[in-house]
Formats: structure tokens, C-alpha cells, sequence
């Protein structure tokens, strides 16, 4: 009962994990153009895909994960753009509407170019510090590599992005950008150059729990990135969106409870159940944990 | 200055001109529906069942109940929807469940499908309050997500549900359509719509879209139109949902997922956000295009992807945007064509 209640716990870290590394990228985007880019879940398929592609043409796994994060920073940045910066001015609509677009462009081409036949990828490609197989008891429970590296990754990602925010030229710049745009340009601040940085960083966090997922679970198809999309999407509202230490938590408590509804209750209510703790918490506290109460300009 | 004054004059003279007449508008587009479905009923062979002509004109009609409905709420109430088709999918299994439930008693097919249609319909209003009210804190955005959500949760728990045929769907729902009761139940909706629209409600739903601050400082109470507007949507989410499920014949809840919901905002973001008679014409030429892809299905959400970005990008508003395409209008047009013709020979 105990071990289970541990278990069950821990994989909610887990998946927890791979949650908040994604809601960062939503977060980040959201607090500096106020635009939920839903082209993000699908950011996560094209990394998945690319190291899919590398490893399957025998480039070592560390090289392919680093070549899938650089890709996909670098789509990120040409999105953005191609398609969102035509639309700074626009209204919000619009860019949710021409975000909708292009996740549906990225899946399509996806679709085209991969098949609709899920890939899996090549377990013995997967070095042993990120094997879902090799296990290490502790006590009580074992817990494999995988899951460690997981939560390890995560935790040391939000410390240097933090340090990045915090401490960095670039990260002042970028706080200066999502609290006034207009003001921050009068300073001198590059502000298309800030957005670009901030979609490149977004995307490539994406990419990399991205193919963690696609290892996690283990298969790559054109519609994967949908669902843990929403799910971090999820998160980042919880944790308020636009809050980095929120995106983390929300992701986290996100994880937790769609595991314990997956072992306690039944694996087919877990979504539901996810939906739901989203529209309760946009019910009751638009805001989120962490959000900044706006007051309305009239 | 003289001829500012006639200009103006002339301008009022035309808008009183078709205010008066406005019985003979109404006549004009009754005469057109009703030989529009002439039209129609004589080019489909009636001495086969699964004709292609009728088939692919059900579902046109259909498309069209489901970009009207959407429109209420994106397009002239400018809250995003994006759970449209978790609507559809309450009235579709409402009705096809009741309609199985009535197959014993042998009622007369038309008859049957008003009353499935009706209870899909209101039910799926019932939700689209519930979903509406819930959402009256939250704008843009947050709107959209929340109605995603709501539209999940729906396909989820229909999954859930065994009496509803659980994940393989709903199996053998009565055929009990025809071109006919379609072409009927779909012109009512559509101008049952129109003309709340242009009502003094419609009015209102239109004031939210443009300014909620503004409209609720002169007075509008925005909690109940909006209430109002999302059930309305809904309500004929579901109708189109219950003609849906009787044309398809099994329903399974993979359909009704977020991309069904997309396929219709295509539609009317393509019509125009806010045209009705854009969201009619863009419903029948996408679905018609559908027909068409089918062969490369597998393209076809590409070009939807590209269709979606190029029109925000070029024209936000759609390609009728604001305007109605309406029978006056194509006479009005004519009209100056040809004084402007009559006017050059003169000189």
C-alpha cells in the first residue's frame, strides 16, 4: 500500500517533470507577447522526430538530442518569425487563430513526410543513464535511471534558466520586455532580437522534454506532441502563466494528480480528470498560484 | 455642395427604400431558398439510396448549421470557441440514442427526426449555458482554453460511458433522412439565426464583440447575452449534431475531438468572422474542396494550415469579412451598374 502510494508518487514526478520542462516554454512565451502558442506541443513531435531520424542514421544519442534541441530552436525562432511577428499589433485572436494554424501545419507536414505509423526509438541507441530498464533500489522502491535523469534535468533547467532571468543582460531585458514593450524599446532594448531569444529557449526546453516523453513513452507519431501540449499548458495556468517557478510547481502537481487518478481511480479518467482541474482553477483563480492580478484598462 | 447634398440624399433614399420594401427583401430570398431546393431536389437520382449528388448536399447543408452556429459565438459575440465540437457531439448522441429508443414505435421519419433533433438541440443548450456560465469571468484566451477543456472532458467522459457505446461508437442510429427534411430543418436554423441577429439581441451579442466595457456602461446586462449567445451557439451546434449523427450512422467519440472543432473555426474564419452569409458560402466551398481532397486526404489539413496562417497574416477578418452577401444587395449593385451604363451613353 505504502510502496504503491511511493510508486505512484514518484512517476508523477516523473511525468511531472517532463510537464513543467514544456510549460516553461509556454510561460516564457506567454509572459513576453501574450500569445498562447500552441504550436509548442508540436514542437515537442519535431524534436522527438529528429532524434528519431539521427539516431536511426547511427548518430550517437548525446549529439541527437543536442541537434534536436538546436532544430528546434531554431523552428521556434523561424515561427515566430514568419507567422507571429507579422501579428505583434494584431488582435489576440488572430495570433491564437494563426498559432492554431501552424500546429496544424507542423502536424500535417509531419504526417506527410513520417506516416501515420508510430516509431519507435531504438532502445539500444538509448544510453544506460537514460535506460527505462536499469533500476536502483532504494529502500522501499526502485526507481529507474530514467526517472532520475528526468527529474535531475528538470530541476537543474529551471536553476539555470532562473540564474539566466535573474542575473543575465539578456534576461533583464527580457523581464523588461514582458512587463512594458514600449517602454523597453525607448530604452534601447532590441525587442524583436528579446523575442526571438525568448521563443529559441522555449522551443528548444520543449525539444528536450519532448524526447524525454518520446522515451518515456516509448513512441514517436505526427499527433504525440497534443495532449502532454495541453497538459503543460495546463500547468503554466496553474502555476500562473507567465511565472517560471509557477510553470514548475503547476507541472509537478499536474503530474501527481493525473498519477494518482491513473493508479487510484481508472488510467480512462485520468484526462478528464486533468480538464477538469483546469477548469477549476480558471473558475476560481483566473490567475493562477503565482499570476499577477491585471486590472483592466478601459 | 450640391452634389454632396444629392449624394446623401440619394444614400438615405436607397437605406429607406429597402427598409420600406423590407416584405419584398424577405419574399426575394424565400423565392430563391425554395427554388434553390428545386434546383437541388431535381438533380438527384432518386432511384438510388446512396446517390453521391444528395450525399455530398447533406452534408454541405449540415456544415453549414455547424459554421452558422459557430459564428454566433466567434465570429459576431468574439468569444473563442474551440470546443464546438464537444456540442455537436452532446446533440448528435442525444438524438441518435432517443432515435433508437423510438424505433419500436414506428413514427413517420420526419416526425422522428423534428423530435431527436429538438432534444439534441436542447440539450446541447443546456450545455452551452453551463459552459457560458462558467466562463464569465474569463476573456480571449482563457475563453478559448476553458472551451477546449470543456470539449475534451465531453469526448472523454462519452468514452467513459457504456451505454453510449463506450470507444467504438455508437452503432446502427435509424436512418431516417432525406435530402429534404435536411434542406428543411438547415434553412430554419439558418434563418431562425439570421434573424435573431438581427434582432435587438443580436444586436447586443454584436456590442460584446466590439467593445464589453463600453457595452455594458450603456446598459447591456453582458452576463446575460452572453449566456444568451452561447446557448443559442450551442443549441444549434446540437441540431446540426443530431442530422450529423443520422447522416454518418455510427458515432464514434474520436471524431468529435479538438480537430472537428478547427475544421469548423476554418470555415468561418475563412467566410469572414461576423458574415453569416460568408460563413454559409465558405461552408459549402470548403466542404465541397473536402469532397474533393479526399483521394489526398492527407493534405488536406495542410492546406487548411496555410489557408488559416495567410488569411490572419493578409486579411484578419476573412475574405467577406464584415459584409452580407444578400439578394438586395446583388440588385442593388446591378442597379448602379446599370445607371452608371445608362449615365455614359447619356453623355
Amino acid at each position: 500500500m505504502f510502496k504503491n502510494f511511493i510508486e505512484q508518487t514518484i512517476n508523477g514526478l516523473q511525468t511531472g517533470s517532463i510537464y513543467a520542462l514544456i510549460a516553461l516554454g509556454y510561460t516564457m512565451v506567454y509572459g513576453i507577447v501574450k500569445l498562447i502558442n500552441f504550436a509548442h506541443g508540436d514542437i515537442l513531435m519535431v524534436g522527438a522526430y529528429t532524434v528519431f531520424i539521427a539516431v536511426s542514421n547511427s548518430i550517437p544519442f548525446p549529439v541527437a538530442l543536442i541537434l534536436a534541441i538546436v532544430f528546434c530552436s531554431v523552428l521556434g525562432v523561424v515561427i515566430d518569425w514568419f507567422a507571429y511577428r507579422p501579428l505583434r499589433n494584431a488582435p489576440r485572436i488572430s495570433a491564437l487563430i494563426t498559432a492554431i494554424g501552424i500546429s496544424f501545419l507542423l502536424e500535417s507536414a509531419a504526417l506527410i513526410i513520417f506516416g501515420a505509423t508510430p516509431k519507435i526509438i531504438d532502445s539500444k541507441s538509448i544510453p544506460a543513464f537514460l535506460s527505462p530498464n536499469i533500476k536502483i533500489n532504494l529502500g522501499i522502491v526502485n526507481i529507474s535511471m530514467l526517472t532520475i535523469f528526468v527529474i535531475f534535468i528538470t530541476i537543474v533547467c529551471m536553476y539555470i534558466l532562473n540564474l539566466f532571468i535573474k542575473k543575465t543582460k539578456l534576461g533583464k531585458a527580457t523581464r523588461a520586455v514582458s512587463q512594458d514593450t514600449g517602454a523597453a524599446k525607448l530604452m534601447g532594448i532590441n525587442v524583436n532580437l528579446t523575442i526571438a531569444i525568448t521563443f529559441a529557449i522555449g522551443s528548444g526546453l520543449g525539444a528536450l522534454g519532448g524526447v524525454l516523453y518520446a522515451i518515456m513513452y516509448p513512441t514517436v507519431e505526427p499527433y504525440m506532441g497534443m495532449l502532454p501540449g495541453l497538459k503543460a499548458f495546463i500547468a503554466a495556468v496553474f502555476g500562473g502563466i507567465g511565472s517560471i517557478p509557477g510553470a514548475m510547481i503547476g507541472g509537478y502537481v499536474l503530474g501527481i494528480i493525473e498519477s494518482y487518478t491513473k493508479g487510484y481511480i481508472s488510467s480512462t479518467w485520468a484526462n478528464p480528470i486533468v480538464f477538469g482541474v483546469l477548469i477549476l482553477i480558471l473558475i476560481f483563480k483566473p490567475n493562477g498560484l503565482f499570476g499577477k492580478n491585471l486590472k483592466e484598462k478601459v | 455642395m450640391q452634389k454632396t447634398k444629392q449624394n446623401t440624399e440619394n444614400k438615405w433614399g436607397n437605406l429607406n427604400y429597402f427598409n420600406k420594401l423590407n416584405i419584398k427583401n424577405y419574399s426575394l430570398t424565400f423565392l430563391f431558398l425554395i427554388a434553390l431546393y428545386f434546383v437541388l431536389y431535381l438533380s438527384i437520382d432518386k432511384g438510388n439510396p446512396f446517390d453521391y449528388k444528395s450525399g455530398i448536399y447533406t452534408s454541405v447543408l449540415i456544415s453549414i448549421i455547424f459554421a452558422v452556429s459557430l459564428n454566433i459565438a466567434v465570429g459576431l459575440m468574439g468569444q473563442l470557441s474551440l470546443g464546438h465540437a464537444g456540442f455537436i457531439a452532446i446533440g448528435g448522441y442525444t438524438a441518435a440514442f432517443i432515435s433508437k429508443l423510438l424505433v419500436p414505435y414506428n413514427l413517420p421519419p420526419f416526425i422522428q427526426l423534428i423530435v431527436v433533433t429538438l432534444a439534441g438541440g436542447i440539450l446541447a443548450g443546456i450545455f452551452g449555458f453551463f459552459v457560458g456560465g462558467s466562463t464569465l469571468r474569463l476573456r480571449g484566451d482563457y475563453l478559448a482554453i476553458i472551451t477546449l477543456a470543456f470539449g475534451e472532458i465531453i469526448k472523454y467522459v462519452i468514452q467513459n460511458m457504456n451505454f453510449l457505446g463506450g470507444a467504438t461508437g455508437l452503432k446502427s442510429i435509424p436512418s431516417i433522412l432525406d435530402f429534404s427534411s435536411v434542406y428543411f430543418i438547415a434553412v430554419i436554423s439558418v434563418v431562425i439565426m439570421s434573424m435573431i441577429m438581427t434582432s435587438r439581441k443580436g444586436r447586443q451579442i454584436l456590442s460584446i464583440r466590439e467593445n464589453e466595457i463600453a457595452a455594458e456602461n450603456i446598459g447591456i446586462d453582458i452576463n446575460h447575452v452572453k449566456l444568451y449567445g452561447f446557448a443559442l451557439s450551442a443549441f444549434f451546434a446540437g441540431v446540426g449534431g443530431s442530422l450529423f449523427a443520422h447522416n454518418v450512422g455510427i458515432l464514434t467519440p474520436d471524431k468529435f475531438g479538438f480537430v472537428f472543432s478547427i475544421e469548423i473555426l476554418v470555415m468561418i474564419v475563412f467566410g469572414g468572422l461576423g458574415s453569416i452569409t460568408g460563413a454559409v458560402l465558405s461552408a459549402v466551398l470548403l466542404t465541397v474542396l473536402n469532397e474533393q481532397l479526399r483521394e489526398v486526404s492527407q493534405y488536406r489539413y495542410l492546406v487548411y494550415a496555410i489557408i488559416l496562417i495567410i488569411l490572419m497574416i493578409f486579411r484578419p477578418d476573412g475574405v467577406f469579412g464584415k459584409k452580407e452577401l444578400t439578394i438586395p444587395r446583388f440588385i442593388n449593385k446591378y442597379k448602379r451598374i446599370r445607371n452608371n451604363l445608362n449615365k455614359k451613353n447619356n453623355n
